[in-house]
């Protein structure tokens, strides 16, 4: 038996003169597997032409679709509505700039991250272009691939209690992202300039533990793994091998 | 109106702008890329394979080499590349990845021993060279005489992608993204810059350069069931398009991709039969063999779609409420290995279809995959008709990819185009002039804007969303895998119609801001016209290459159709003009393919007589001199060292 679907979703143009923030309701017929991806699409091109949100690749993979849904922040193109009740409230992310509707600038957040991470490898080799590839061993290979598989959907933020209070907080995405480059040995960087990066409460001391960021993310990023290697790189001042440790 | 200047602009920031957008900024210029989206989103974050080149470093790669590589692109294209092209890029794709390894790629990498692979469906060990363990290691893709591709895990388009955002980023490379190019600032065939409109606020701003690159993607989205971005619909290449100056090259040339799921048309990657999966139909019976005997599941993509298509016309599809498919069989393979090496595949199944490859067969069928056409560019990646405009990556036909492209080919062909026409442009920017015409750029500007209004404002009562759904029916029902001129007439009466209509089209809301409405109907005028090239020129070209096979015109023409199509669309006319071009200076001359089967029309000329006339017919339809003359890439008949030819010497 097909459901009808209520769609409450919440609407906000801030280029708008005198809009406000408010939610609007839809109805929608439940197609087999249907997903939120096809059903914003349908409500956007019957019902709310001006309706905003982003997608791009659809799969699973670019990260742009991530949305509260009923109260959860995840990636919209992958879920089913048949998971989900028959009322679905659907809400920007928090946190992040919103640009209208369900669209919110996690791009620029997560470009100032990168920067502020320093995220690249660090290093004084220059490239030639006439000699072999460095080596590196496989598994050190596929424990860098486990972190770098962030797709920086921004789930990991939107449920994060610390960034709620400190704007600055670099999050799980951006402490992942350090941990991505201490497992690299190609990056030179020393304890010390590791130790001023995350030393401090917006860095890997400012996480108060409740961990919503390793519940939420879609891509399952051995986040409670990560953070253990850099709060236990930063305390003992060891170099601990990539190697030994039980990461992804 | 806004108006900023900038020396290089780049439009898309996926792989093949970032990398040009890179080499500009290492050559001292200032460089402003814009993407519709923030460049990580990209398309090319979505491959998943890999990135072929002749590193070697694998058991199954021994031997390898540029020139086994190129042999491979060129049969794979049906003769239809430019093969000094091909060339170019299959001795700078080991360069390429070896860089990327630099810039932080975590590429997989040899381990040394014996391990069990399935190679043609049967399950045996190989032994990796202790000697090389800890180099760039490869899995075996379709249509390759060696396993060539590199890869990480089945993530490789997201972590080249990363690598090389984080370079542009620590270079400090301006970004604006989120912002769309309406159309091209151009005099007198030289290109100034772009109109654009902000997805944001949606004003109108004009971008003011030296050098402009394009590099936005396919419009693999005409088709409606693809395995593309919601985002490839064609932009960049409207953009040139509508110069009425710049050609489109082979249009009609479109890749079906043999594994996208069923539904959603999301990709599994070639790997998952480079790993040794296989195609069964509706009794579980593994059928390649049955007609490729030589390569089975790993022939080149437009034969597997062919052959798959042709069983399901057998009765041999499974049938389902989404249509007819096969399956895809992984089962074999492990968790292990799906959990790992698969993991976006297993991932993608479990998600999408609910599915589980541990157990379970994954429902495929041929689905729009690629856009061998796009905008004719030289070997420097200059657009033919306008000066100082590049085009590099898919959007392009720069063409090394002819009628079918390679799996894993198209990924290494952004970063390696990227690279090349990245130098090239940016020689070229060095000694050209600023012209911020801001007169010029209002013009070009008022068309946008009247086009908006027109749009907001018209009596019309056509519907975009309508249209372009429209757009894409015709072209799934007539300009599929299989083609005949009695299809083909259709579409193109039918894409004419709507054509007549597009002006129709009316946006229902006049929201300010992002106003997803109007973005869609700002592009569906570029995207109906090109539907059209795509249609005509398929079914103007009565023969069959590569992806584009006439049922009415089986056998591959190089007598009359060893070309290349061009496609220009003067502003105001109602038709498009057709062309055609020599495919460039041949080294390996027109052959059989080594799998596909399929009848061969011999070229009447000597491949000096064809090589003769290249470079002047080429000219004639706009070529640019290149930096270097045509030919001077390729080693002349370095192909004879090579198997099989050596063994036949």
């Amino acid at each position: 038996m097909a459901r009808t679907l209520t769609f409450k979703i919440f609407r906000y143009n801030p280029t708008k003169d005198n809009d406000e923030p408010h939610i609007e309701t839809y109805e929608l017929e439940e197609t087999p597997r249907l997903n939120i991806f096809t059903a914003l699409h349908r409500i956007r091109e019957k019902q709310a032409p001006d309706l905003m949100y982003d997608f791009v690749c659809r799969a699973g993979i670019c990260g742009s679709c991530a949305m509260m849904i009923n109260g959860r922040p995840t990636l919209a193109c992958r879920t089913l509505t048949s998971d989900l009740t028959d009322t679905i409230e659907l809400y920007p992310l928090p946190f992040f700039k919103l640009l209208g509707d369900l669209s919110v600038d996690t791009g620029v957040w997560f470009h100032d991250m990168a920067k502020r991470v320093e995220s690249w490898v660090h290093t004084q080799k220059e490239f030639d272009p006439t000699a072999l590839e460095e080596r590196m061993d496989n598994d050190t290979a596929n424990k860098i691939y486990n972190s770098e598989r962030c797709i920086e959907c921004g789930c990991c933020i939107a449920g994060c209690a610390t960034a709620q209070v400190y704007p600055d907080f670099l999050g799980a995405a951006g402490l992942n992202r350090i941990g991505r480059f201490m497992f690299d040995p190609r990056d030179q960087r020393g304890e010390q300039e590791w130790f001023e990066l995350v030393s401090t409460d917006v860095g890997v001391f400012g996480c108060i533990g409740m961990m919503a960021c390793d519940d939420v993310c879609p891509k399952d990023l051995p986040l409670l793994e990560v953070f253990a290697y850099i709060r236990r790189k930063m305390n003992s001042g060891v170099k601990i091998a990539v190697k030994d440790l039980e990461v992804g | 109106m806004k108006v900023i200047t900038t020396e290089v602009l780049i439009i898309g920031a996926g792989l093949a702008g970032e990398r040009a957008a890179i080499a500009n900024a290492q050559a001292g210029l200032d460089v402003t890329m814009l993407s519709l989206v923030p460049p990580r989103r990209s398309h090319s974050a979505a491959a998943q394979g890999g990135m072929q080149a002749s590193l070697g470093n694998s058991v199954k790669g021994k031997g390898d080499n540029p020139t086994v590589h190129w042999l491979d692109t060129v049969k794979g294209s049906d003769w239809g590349a430019d093969q000094e092209v091909a060339r170019i890029f299959a001795d700078n794709a080991p360069i390429a990845m070896r860089e990327m390894a630099h810039f932080g790629v975590p590429w997989n990498r040899v381990e040394g021993g014996p391990r069990d692979v399935y190679i043609k469906g049967k399950k045996e060990t190989i032994v990796e060279d202790f000697d090389n363990e800890g180099l760039i290691t490869a899995r075996d893709f379709g249509g390759t005489a060696k396993w060539r591709t590199c890869y990480t895990a089945d993530g490789t388009g997201h972590t080249v992608l990363y690598a090389m955002d984080n370079l542009a980023i620590q270079l400090d490379i301006t970004i604006h993204d989120r912002m769309e190019a309406l159309s091209l600032i151009h005099k007198d065939g030289v290109c100034m810059g772009a109109i654009v409109r902000c997805l944001r606020t949606g004003d109108i701003i004009a971008y003011m350069s030296k050098a402009t690159a394009i590099a936005t993607g396919g419009y693999g989205r005409l088709y409606g069931e693809s395995t593309n971005a919601i985002i490839n619909e064609g932009t960049g290449s409207w953009l040139a398009l509508q110069t009425g100056k710049v050609p489109l090259a082979n249009m009609e040339a479109v890749q079906f991709h043999p594994t996208g799921i069923v539904p959603t048309d999301i990709l599994v990657t070639e790997g998952c039969r480079g790993d040794g999966g296989l195609l069964l139909d509706v009794d579980e019976y593994r059928f390649m063999p049955d007609y490729e005997p030589e390569k089975q599941e790993l022939a080149s993509r437009d034969v597997v779609s062919r052959r798959m298509k042709e069983h399901i016309l057998k009765g041999k599809g499974v049938k389902s409420s989404y249509g007819e498919h096969l399956w895809l069989d992984l089962r074999h393979l492990g968790e292990k290995h799906l959990t790992t090496k698969l993991r976006e595949v297993y991932d993608i199944c479990m998600y999408f279809i609910g599915v589980n490859p541990i157990t379970e067969l994954i429902p495929v069928r041929p689905t729009q995959h690629y856009s061998m056409g796009g905008i004719r560019v030289n070997k420097d990646g200059h657009a033919y008709g306008m000066k100082g405009l590049f085009a590099l990556g898919e959007v392009a036909n720069w063409d090394m990819h002819g009628f079918n492209r390679l799996g894993g080919n198209s990924l290494a062909e952004t970063v390696v185009a990227g690279m090349i026409v990245g130098e090239k442009m940016a020689t070229y920017t060095k000694s050209a002039e600023l012209i911020a015409d801001v007169t010029l750029a209002e013009k070009f500007g008022k068309e946008q804007t009247d086009l908006i209004t027109h749009l907001l404002e018209n009596e019309g009562s056509e519907n975009v969303y309508e249209i372009r759904d429209e757009i894409a029916e015709l072209l799934k029902d007539h300009v599929h895998i299989f083609r005949t001129g009695e299809n083909l007439e259709k579409a193109v009466n039918g894409l004419k119609d709507v054509l007549g209509r597009i002006k129709n089209v009316k946006v229902r809301t006049s929201a300010p801001g992002m106003n997803p409405e109007l973005s869609q109907a700002l592009r569906i005028e570029g995207m109906a016209k090109q539907a059209y090239i795509i249609a005509k020129g398929a079914l103007l070209r009565t023969e069959s290459r590569g992806a584009h096979t006439r049922e009415d015109y089986p056998a591959r023409d190089d007598k009359n159709w060893l070309n290349r199509t061009l496609a220009t669309w003067a502003v105001g006319a109602d038709e498009p003009e057709f062309n055609y071009e020599p495919v460039g200076q041949l080294d390996l001359p027109p052959g059989d393919r080594g799998y596909g089967g399929g009848q061969m029309i011999d070229m009447d000329l000597t491949v000096k007589e064809y090589n003769a006339k290249v470079d002047a017919e080429q000219t004639a339809f706009g070529k640019h001199p290149t930096i270097e003359p045509m030919g001077t890439r390729i080693p002349k008949e370095a192909w004879r060292e090579e198997s099989p030819y050596k063994d036949a010497k």
